[in-house]
């Protein structure tokens, strides 16, 4: 079982929590920022996998994490779940992600929390892997924004903010989100072979 | 229904309390401004800040606001919903938002699509399983469930998924279960997720519908069974001997995954349905764990697996590692070891360091049962030694460590060593350390204690300490162990300037004072000197100062006079620590009389018991005296703090408690001549944290185990006898010439062509993989030779037997050291001329038996035509239980005893056999509990000895008596019988009693078996009165209710009680109009009491026990039965 899916920046910001497994507010905060400063030791050209000791009080967890550009990609799973398939359950969300947001960046993350979370709804449920297709979870998610076009108004507003962050060369810009690379970019996958 | 209302309106005071609108000040106020546009400032605003601090302020602030803007009458549900998507960026930062909780609720509730969206991820992300809000979400997830948007169906089965209240299922149970035959797709398998879920939190009440997870398993669309999976794999792992029957089935389906049948958009980089594949194989690695007959089933599936993973992703190596795993786990096929052993080269040797990592993880694994595995990849595994990731580095210790052995543990305990002075995680230290303390010994112990530190655990230095004065059986060895172990804290002792850390300062004090007399040539008052110098040191904590008194006391009692002795006692005699004082104390009256010092402080006698008077019976004078001169009569502490409570003097006692407990000892010093034994008593009580130190002289170490012994730790000892052999041949065909290394006798003559590097690789890869080979000279990954090493862990001849086959593909090596237990293999495969016989009743019954099914799987076929009807799939069906070969060759089916043959029994059914002896059960159901009758058979024409029957010890049931039986001789074509009580004591519906019969004919052989218990076997009726049932319904507070169908056969309520009381033995204690009451218990004495009511074809059922679990299990049974007749 998946216990949590992170995603934090290279400053240890989170960009989305989600636990599957019922832990007080500071044990989520606490797992947070251990898993970030464990993850943040490690080069970019080690292992993906990591023995987490005792953070969810069990000796069986791991982390299992990606790093693109600006965004770590962390699920913690227990002894039940393959190593490799979680690797590769995160491009495919990455994928998918990228997909429905049309080159995602950090900022699509924030702004758009709600439909990330959508996403990996259709993915994972319960802590439980439910669809691994990403056509068939870019389907789902773009049935669901034709009600969102449908219903208009407020709801563009968000997109329209993004853009305009993305756009405009404004000097209040979030000083540790880093424009340069603020696009993810969806590795070449023989990279991670 | 009621009931959802009824608790909703009982949570709902609480809530009203929660979103007072008046709270927030001023603040933001609920304002117009665009929602929206509020995010993004309060982003913008967040990641611009610099510190914690200011984050907190702001968000604060927002919170405020937020919270004054959903509690205004006039937010609008659009704003609502921007407002959650604010609360959740909050929460996310860690930020409590109580508040909106019941909002999210009410916009999930009120709101359009969108809306309602949000709220149910808010709610999701907000609430957990038992929070009392979640009971107001019941009635939007039951409406939802019912609406006709296929989307609200969608969100609802997604809530339910993810997050409902236990006690609610029932309320959403048929609704689901009537998605399952909703015509999307995605519904079907969101209604499973959901499902799955309900299993998971409360697994009786979906125990019912079984026959429906199978249906998913069986649905046209590969995504349903994809999910119905998840719930299998769970069940199956509770209890795996339930599903063998599905074997079949799930080879079937992987084998057309592997084979490309699904729909091509399963495929993920061009390989059909890698998770799919993944969770498939743990599915068939649970059911084939020690099963050959299921395991057999497998093999080709496993293997073409294997052979289809060949392209080189990611995702291809996972499903091969979950391949090498599932066939390293079920009974042992040779042909796969040796394709698996090939696989986990390919991961161990890839220059991926995930691969790497997972190879390591793998052989680590699969060492236990195969060493010779580490022999070929040991080059490898030393370049891993020194990878630069310490995750890699730290799994390759992990695999040494299960390879250590008397010979290469110096250099192991040294790489670990190495390891533990880099790493700085404190969870990689404990860790290591643990492995290294079972490891290696005294000098290492000194390494292990100064660089652990305090993170050791406390069991160590006990472990240690303890194996130090028990000793061995050689009295000249232990001498000397202990001599060098006081020498060497003597000299580390010697540096002033050391720090130690307290627990090696413990040990040290407690070696020297027990055992420093044994070290003639060093006078006591240098070491008494050392340990004054010690106690004065400010870093050493109060407890070690503890630990190094007592040892100055003991070695005191062993000297006539000294001056360090007077100093110290001089010196702590007026210290601030009550305990050091007190001990100062003690030792000047000790010192004062040394016959009474040398009697209470033996040498050498850490190991005797002590008897210690707990009454203090020798004080009565004393006490007789105390009170005769007007005393008051002693009160225990808790009388007198409540006395001081009831006189509303409420003083804190806790701190006073230490103080008192010494000076009652102290006062016995001072003068009145009390024995020295008491004060000795009570100063433990006041040291509770010094476990490892009572009465001074006695260790207490009940409960430790023993690990060490004089080589290192114990449990090793015996895989190192036969081993010790000359270093091997290794001759590694498979492996490229670099990676060979040859042993040192051959090595001198190729030396000159190796660089030196590579020499010192191979010189530490001899000297680590010493000693793990077992024979010379033979080709290690040799057929022959990994099915002997399979069959050592099982050696079960009957099975081998069956297997005779395998024994074929190579001969047997009867050189090898471990002889004994090959030359039984050989017999066996030799001797018996009736292993064909064997072999073809085996087959027989299995292929007589197909066509005739039993009628529950011929219903399966049916719904199986429809099987994957849209994706040109073959249909498959499940394979025939796996148990059919039973009550094949039946001589004779033995009888119960006359006594017994009239009490309710069952058939007489055979357990299992082999060709010497069969075995029989015949389940009695007496009163008082389940008998369960044995009849052993000997069908040989000698006589049987030492036949021992023994029954494992069961979680959910108890045997009375002892759960072994022996029958001292079985005569020739004879039966014995034994008899054994049982009752269940935890309860479940289905639970297996397992043990074997293991008999001396020509060799040892081991039958194993298994027997199947239901919680019927322990119900029997409860006659009583209504007014006693009435009395105790009353006392009693688990309940249980369901209302189920009623057949059209027996719609009554007489039909309905009927049936429940032939089937489940109730007792039917009365009928008044439509209800009935009716009573059962279980064994020994736990009532049930059961209320039903018929209303429009419903039955209503009411349980009630005192037990929890009973009701559940009970209801489920009569579900069973209500369906079945």
């Amino acid at each position: 079982m998946i216990n949590a899916i992170l995603v934090f920046n290279n400053h240890g910001k989170p960009r989305l929590v989600r636990f599957y497994q019922r832990l007080a507010e500071e044990v989520q905060q606490q797992i947070i920022r251990e898993t970030f400063h464990l993850v943040l030791k490690r080069d970019d050209h080690i292992c993906n996998f990591l023995e987490c000791g005792s953070l969810f009080g069990g000796s069986d967890y791991k982390l299992i994490y990606r790093h693109y550009a600006t965004l770590y990609f962390v699920f913690c799973v227990d002894s039940s779940e393959s190593e490799l398939g979680i690797l590769d359950l995160i491009q495919v969300f990455v994928e998918t992600l990228d997909k429905c947001f049309e080159n995602v960046c950090e900022l699509d993350l924030i702004f758009h929390m709600d439909k990330v979370h959508h996403i990996l709804q259709e993915m994972v449920i319960g802590g439980m892997v439910l669809e691994t297709n990403m056509n068939e979870i870019v389907a789902q998610v773009e049935a669901q924004s034709k009600l969102e076009k449908a219903e208009g108004g407020l709801s563009a507003a968000p997109s329209r903010a993004v853009s305009a962050v993305k756009n405009i060369n404004l000097p209040e810009i979030p000083r540790n989100i880093n424009i340069g690379d603020i696009n993810i970019k969806v590795p070449n996958l023989s990279q991670f072979m | 229904m009621s009931d959802v209302v009824e608790r909703t309106l009982s949570v709902l005071p609480g809530l009203l309390g929660q979103h007072d609108p008046g709270a927030g000040p001023g603040g933001g106020g609920p304002g117009r401004a665009s929602a929206t546009s509020r995010l993004g400032s309060l982003i913008r605003s967040i990641t611009a800040l610099t510190s914690k601090h200011e984050e907190e302020k702001l968000i604060q602030q927002e919170l405020t606001s937020l919270k004054a803007a959903v509690s205004a009458p006039t937010t609008t549900l659009r704003l609502m919903k921007e407002c959650m998507v604010r609360l959740i960026y909050c929460e996310m930062l860690g930020y409590e938002s109580s508040f909106g909780y019941i909002h999210a609720i009410k916009l999930a509730q009120q709101g359009n699509l969108l809306e309602k969206r949000v709220g149910y991820l808010a709610v999701s992300l907000f609430l957990h399983e038992n929070h009392d809000l979640l009971l107001l979400l019941v009635n939007t997830v039951v409406k939802d469930l019912q609406s006709t948007n296929l989307v609200e169906v969608c969100m609802a089965l997604t809530i339910v998924s993810q997050i409902f209240p236990r006690e609610m299922i029932p309320a959403v149970l048929p609704l689901i279960e009537d998605k399952l035959q909703h015509s999307k797709e995605i519904i079907r398998r969101k209604a499973v997720q959901a499902l799955y879920k309900f299993y998971l939190i409360a697994p009786n009440q979906v125990q019912h519908i079984h026959d429906k997870f199978r249906k998913a398993l069986c649905d046209r669309d590969a995504g349903v069974m994809a999910a119905s999976l998840h719930i299998y794999l769970q069940m199956i792992k509770e209890n795996s001997s339930g599903y063998k029957d599905l074997t079949g089935s799930f080879v079937t389906i992987l084998k057309q995954v592997v084979g490309g049948k699904l729909p091509i958009d399963f495929n993920y980089h061009s390989v059909p349905a890698p998770w799919l594949q993944i969770q498939l194989l743990r599915i068939l690695r649970l059911l084939g764990k020690d099963d050959l007959r299921t395991s057999e089933l497998m093999y080709d599936v496993l293997d073409e697996s294997l052979r289809r993973a060949e392209i080189n992703h990611n995702i291809t190596y996972a499903i091969l590692s979950e391949c090498v795993q599932t066939i390293y786990t079920i009974y042992p096929n040779s042909e796969l070891l040796e394709k698996a052993a090939k696989c986990i080269g390919k991961f161990v040797l890839s220059p991926k360091i995930n691969l790497k990592y997972l190879g390591l993880k793998a052989l680590t694994y699969v060492i236990q049962q195969d060493p010779n595995l580490a022999l070929q990849h040991q080059m490898t595994i030393i370049e891993c030694l020194d990878h630069p990731d310490p995750i890699v580095k730290r799994e390759t210790l992990e695999l040494l460590y299960r390879i250590t052995n008397g010979q290469n543990v110096i250099v192991i305990v040294q790489k670990m060593l190495d390891y533990l002075k880099e790493s700085k995680e404190e969870y990689a230290i404990i860790n290591l350390v643990g492995k290294i303390a079972e490891l290696w010994f005294i000098q290492t112990m000194n390494a292990v204690f100064s660089v652990g530190g305090d993170l050791v655990h406390t069991d160590i230095p006990n472990n240690f300490l303890r194996l130090l004065a028990e000793g061995f059986d050689d009295g000249k060895e232990d001498g000397k162990l202990r001599m060098y172990a006081v020498k060497s804290y003597l000299a580390l002792l010697e540096e002033d300037d050391a720090l130690y850390p307290q627990k090696f300062l413990q040990v040290m004090s407690w070696v020297l004072g027990e055992y420093s007399s044994l070290v003639t040539d060093v006078d006591p008052e240098v070491i008494l000197t050392k340990l004054h110098s010690l106690l004065k040191k400010t870093f050493v904590t109060s407890e070690t100062k503890v630990w190094i008194m007592a040892a100055v006391t003991k070695i005191a009692s062993r000297t006539s006079c000294s001056k360090a002795v007077d100093e110290i006692i001089q010196e702590f005699s007026n210290s601030l620590d009550t305990c050091m004082r007190q001990y100062a104390f003690e030792l000047k009256n000790l010192s004062e009389d040394k016959v009474l010092m040398k009697n209470l402080l033996p040498f050498d006698a850490s190991c005797s018991d002590m008897v210690v008077d707990a009454s203090l019976s020798f004080l009565d004078g004393f006490v007789a005296e105390g009170l005769g001169r007007g005393a008051a009569p002693y009160k225990p502490h808790h009388q007198r703090q409540e006395e001081k409570l009831s006189q509303e003097k409420a003083l804190n006692f806790e701190p006073y408690r230490l103080s008192f407990a010494s000076s009652v000892s102290s006062s016995g010093i001072t003068g009145r001549q009390s024995p020295t034994g008491l004060s000795f008593g009570s100063d433990t009580s006041v040291n509770s944290a010094e476990t490892g130190h009572k009465e001074t002289s006695t260790l207490k170490l009940e409960g430790v185990q023993k690990l060490w012994g004089k080589e290192g730790y114990l449990p090793k000892k015996e895989s190192k006898e036969g081993k010790e052999k000359e270093p091997q041949t290794v001759s590694c065909g498979t492996l490229s010439a670099g990676h060979v290394v040859d042993p040192p006798a051959l090595r001198s003559d190729q030396v000159a062509s190796i660089s030196e590097e590579e020499k010192e690789k191979q010189q530490l890869a001899s000297t680590l993989f010493i000693g793990l080979g077992s024979n010379a000279g033979v080709s290690l990954m040799g057929k022959a030779e990994t099915a002997t090493q399979k069959f050592k862990r099982k050696s079960k001849i009957n099975e081998i037997q069956h297997f005779g086959p395998l024994l074929d593909t190579g001969p047997i090596n009867v050189e090898d050291s471990e002889g004994s237990l090959h030359t039984r293999l050989r017999k066996a495969s030799l001797s018996s001329s009736d292993i064909v016989e064997d072999n073809l009743a085996f087959e027989m019954p299995q292929s007589l038996r197909k066509p005739g099914l039993d009628e529950r799987l011929s219903d399966n076929r049916l719904s199986q035509s429809s099987l994957f009807a849209d994706s040109n799939i073959e249909i498959f069906q499940p394979s025939p239980s796996a148990h059919c070969e039973s009550a094949s060759k039946t001589p004779f089916v033995p009888s119960l005893p006359e006594e017994l043959e009239e009490l309710t029994h069952s058939e007489v059914v055979e357990l299992c056999q082999s060709d010497a002896l069969a075995l029989y059960l015949c389940k009695v159901w007496t009163d008082d509990s389940l008998l369960l009758t044995l009849f052993v058979s000997n069908k040989t024409i000698a006589v049987l000895n030492a036949v021992n029957l023994v029954f494992e010890e069961a979680e959910h049931f108890q045997i009375l008596e002892s759960p072994c039986y022996q029958f001292p001789a079985i005569e020739a074509e004879s039966v014995e019988r034994c008899q054994k009580c049982v009752w269940m004591d935890k309860i479940c519906t289905q639970g297996v009693l397992s043990g074997s019969v293991n008999y001396q004919s020509e060799v040892e052989t081991r039958l194993n078996f298994s027997i199947a218990l239901s919680l019927m076997d322990f119900i029997r009726p409860m006659e009583m009165t209504t007014e006693d049932f009435g009395k105790l319904w009353l006392s009693l507070s688990n309940d249980v209710k369901q209302n189920i169908k009623m057949s059209s056969s027996q719609d009554s309520l007489p039909a309905a009680l009927n049936t429940l009381q032939q089937k489940l033995k109730l007792h039917i204690v009365d009928v008044i109009g439509n209800e009935g009451i009716l009573a059962c218990q279980l064994l020994p004495s736990v009532p049930c009491l059961l209320h039903c009511r018929t209303h429009s074809g419903m039955l209503a059922l009411w349980f009630r026990s005192p037990c929890s679990a009973l009701p559940d299990g009970l209801l489920y049974q009569c579900q069973k039965v209500m369906e079945e007749s």
